[in-house]
């Protein structure tokens, strides 16, 4: 489904991802994990198109074509979607018209017909039980006034209505207490299915107790320089990232 | 220079759509103002001596007065005698039997505007009174409108056909004394609307005024004045489009409201005049007086402004809360773009028992755009358990333009409540990349978080214009230089 070769990139004139190599087929989920200020985020981040990052070197192919040559927004019509670290407000615009507007740009991408108001209502409906989120949320401004679980939350239903192929889920467990943590999972995982595919990121094994991957990467200072199965996390989790640091620092 | 800020710029080199003339043949009087062409214009109207008199007496205190310089504008000096104080199309006959004996350029016109003159294409209970330059051309649904006693019709006809309510109310909200360009208004004043809702009779449909600017060179001077009695009720909407022209022209207007006992007049307005084009040349100079006198007890009177057009805005719809429990509004939307200048606010004088007022401002800054909030909140004396909410906002979309914000308050009342809220923002690189990751193009997004910003606002108009309003905006988003 995509295929990452030597990808660098930098922000101003700092290198984050010092040549990163990753092949995500169909089905799969892969975790994303190192400690802060690995570049995790920004791979997440430069996948979706972020424009404040450079990619300087190296390729992404997604079914196909040429990722790096699509706008953000074709990205998001092509399906790939990010649920953000931190979800940005929208004053005065309500979730409903957002997602609707959203929803209907991307089928009209696949020139698909657009949905009417009510037909959209009636999804939208059915996709917010999936997050437990309360219909109400839904007529209020984007993201404005809602609590770090709620904006997560919100994250995910825009994921579970958009469908999309790939999903990059950057620290969606950060800020997140125990019960929100399993909600989310529980949206994530209703998602998944062979055609579906999910690029993890997150520091702490924690997540990937609810959302279990099927291949662990660890990054350290822009690279990968670990890839495993879930075990993997299992072992970050007992002997933290020191360890793995200095394994990298010495094949340097 | 960030992306988002060139993706703001790109979304808007859009043009003007309502700038084209129409081949209306017109009679247009010599340039230049002086008593002469007072008489003239009051002659062309079929004025009674009163008016002529009226007119007169105001345009000697007009020559006696200066021009405004306290406002956050910079123009250059306006010639008032490099100008046509009077342009109207040639009726084929002399007053209109019914509506369609409408010249059908005229009617052409206002089909491109979106204004059907025809009843049969009724809109949603939208009676029209068209003005095209200083004169009307059609009014519509007025027969209806009389079977319930209300009277809307051109403030030319009111002054031949009702002159007690005109002797008694006109100029008494904004006297003809009351500033240099309500002054000019006085003297020259060529059309706008009469409304006049009789006691306890709730207005079924929403009454519009939809003011043209067609012939070069011309100032028009706008006059409205709405009056609902006792219990009355009346939804009231202007708005306005101008060709484009690479020379300024001037529209100078007074409106005048007054609410009796228990009335209520919400005023709501579109204005587009011609901004000028993206270097800042042409456009409209609008200098307006706009003034709502609460009279009676628990009266309500709104203003909801969207201001998107004219090269100068010069406006402060105000109300004077004399009336006990009186109750004022203020819901502003004014977007500066390109070289665009606006300076509008309100004045809440609160002078009765329990007067309340609400003012919420929202301001777009785009390009070089100018944009500045002046507003007065004035508590009397005597005018116990006042109360007032103001709400500035500004938005930047561009390091090039500026938002300035003048509240004055003045408050003589210990027991008075006053509440003010301001922020300023801009569209953040966030914003965009969040809304563009879910699919939406830029334009649309720009579009999005404009009319958010402005959504409070939006919801004081009626439904369709609300909509219109959006649009309106979304496209009116030119050229933001980061």
């Amino acid at each position: 489904m995509i295929e990452i070769k030597n990808l660098h990139a930098s922000i101003g004139d700092k290198e984050i991802l010092r040549g990163i190599t990753l092949k995500v087929n169909k089905g799969e989920t892969h975790a994303i994990m190192g400690p802060n200020g690995s570049g995790k985020s920004t791979l997440a981040n430069v996948l979706a198109g972020r424009e404040a990052f450079t990619v300087t070197q190296g390729e992404i192919q997604y079914e196909g074509q040429n990722l790096l040559l699509m706008p953000p927004e074709e990205r998001a019509a092509r399906g790939i979607f990010l649920a953000f670290q931190y979800p940005v407000e929208i004053p005065g615009v309500t979730n409903n018209y957002f997602l609707k507007t959203a929803l209907n740009s991307i089928r009209r991408f696949k020139k698909e017909t657009e949905l009417d108001a009510m037909s959209f209502l009636k999804l939208i409906k059915e996709k917010a039980q999936l997050v437990e989120m309360d219909p109400a949320m839904l007529s209020r401004g984007v993201n404005e006034g809602f609590s770090g679980g709620e904006k997560k939350r919100n994250e995910i239903l825009q994921m579970a209505l958009l469908e999309p192929k790939l999903g990059l889920l950057d620290e969606t467990d950060s800020g997140l207490d125990i019960d929100a943590l399993q909600i989310v999972s529980k949206g994530v995982n209703a998602l998944r299915n062979k055609e579906r595919a999910f690029i993890v990121v997150t520091h702490y094994q924690r997540l990937l107790n609810y959302i279990q991957p099927d291949y662990v990467h660890v990054l350290a200072n822009g690279r990968i320089v670990r890839s495993g199965g879930k075990e993997l996390a299992l072992e970050l989790e007992q002997r933290g990232y020191g360890w793995i640091e200095e394994e990298a620092k010495a094949a340097v | 220079m960030s992306q988002g800020n060139a993706e703001i710029k790109e979304i808007a080199a859009q043009e003007y759509k309502w700038g084209f003339v129409s081949p209306i043949d017109s009679e247009v009087i010599p340039k230049g103002l002086s008593e002469d062409v007072i008489h003239l214009i009051s002659a062309k109207k079929q004025e009674p001596d009163w008016m002529l008199e009226w007119r007169l007496k105001s345009y000697r205190a007009w020559k006696e007065m200066k021009e405004p310089t306290w406002a956050n504008v910079h123009y250059p000096a306006i010639d008032y005698q490099n100008m046509v104080y009077y342009a109207g199309p040639k009726q084929k006959k002399e007053g209109l039997k019914s509506l369609d004996e409408v010249d059908p350029e005229i009617r052409k016109t206002f089909d491109k505007l979106g204004i059907s003159l025809d009843e049969q294409k009724r809109l949603s209970g939208v009676a029209v009174d068209a003005i095209i330059d200083s004169v009307s051309v059609a009014t519509t649904f007025q027969s209806q409108l009389k079977e319930l006693g209300i009277i809307f019709c051109s403030i030319s006809e009111a002054i031949r056909e009702y002159p007690e309510l005109i002797k008694k109310y006109l100029g008494s909200v904004v006297p003809p004394k009351d500033n240099f360009f309500a002054a000019l208004n006085a003297a020259v004043f060529s059309d706008g609307s009469f409304c006049y809702i009789p006691k306890g009779v709730r207005c079924p449909m929403e009454l519009s005024t939809y003011f043209r600017i067609n012939a070069a060179e011309t100032g028009q001077f706008e006059r409205t004045l709405i009056i609902a009695e006792e219990g009355a009720y009346v939804s009231y909407l202007e708005g306005c489009t101008a060709p484009m022209r690479d020379i300024n022209q001037l529209h100078a207007a007074v409106v005048e409201l007054v609410a009796l006992d228990n009335a209520q007049i919400k005023y709501s307005t579109v204005q587009n005049w011609y901004p000028g084009d993206k270097n800042g040349i042409g456009g409209i100079y609008n200098f307006v007086t706009k003034r709502g006198l609460c009279k009676g007890v628990n009266s309500k009177i709104s203003w909801t402004q969207v201001e998107t057009g004219s090269a100068i805005t010069w406006k402060y719809p105000s109300c004077i809360l004399k009336g006990d429990n009186s109750v004022g509004e203020f819901y502003s939307v004014a977007l500066a773009n390109n070289y665009q200048q606006a300076d509008t606010g309100t004045k809440m004088i609160h002078v009765g028992k329990n007067t309340r007022s609400t003012i919420v401002s929202k301001g777009i800054s785009a390009g070089h755009g100018q944009n500045t909030y002046r507003g007065l909140v004035k508590i009397l004396q005597g005018a116990t358990g006042a109360r007032n909410y103001s709400q500035c906002d500004s938005l930047l979309m561009s390091d090039t333009s500026g938002a300035h914000t003048f509240p004055y308050l003045e408050v003589n009342e210990p027991t008075a409540q006053m509440e003010h809220e301001a922020t300023t923002s801009k569209i953040s690189d966030d914003q965009l990349f969040y809304c563009k990751q879910r699919g939406i193009s830029a334009e649309d997004a720009v579009g999005m978080i404009v009319n958010g910003f402005c959504k409070q606002v939006f919801k004081e108009l009626p439904m369709e214009f609300a909509v219109e309003a959006q649009k309106l905006l979304s496209i009116s988003l030119e050229g933001s230089v980061g």
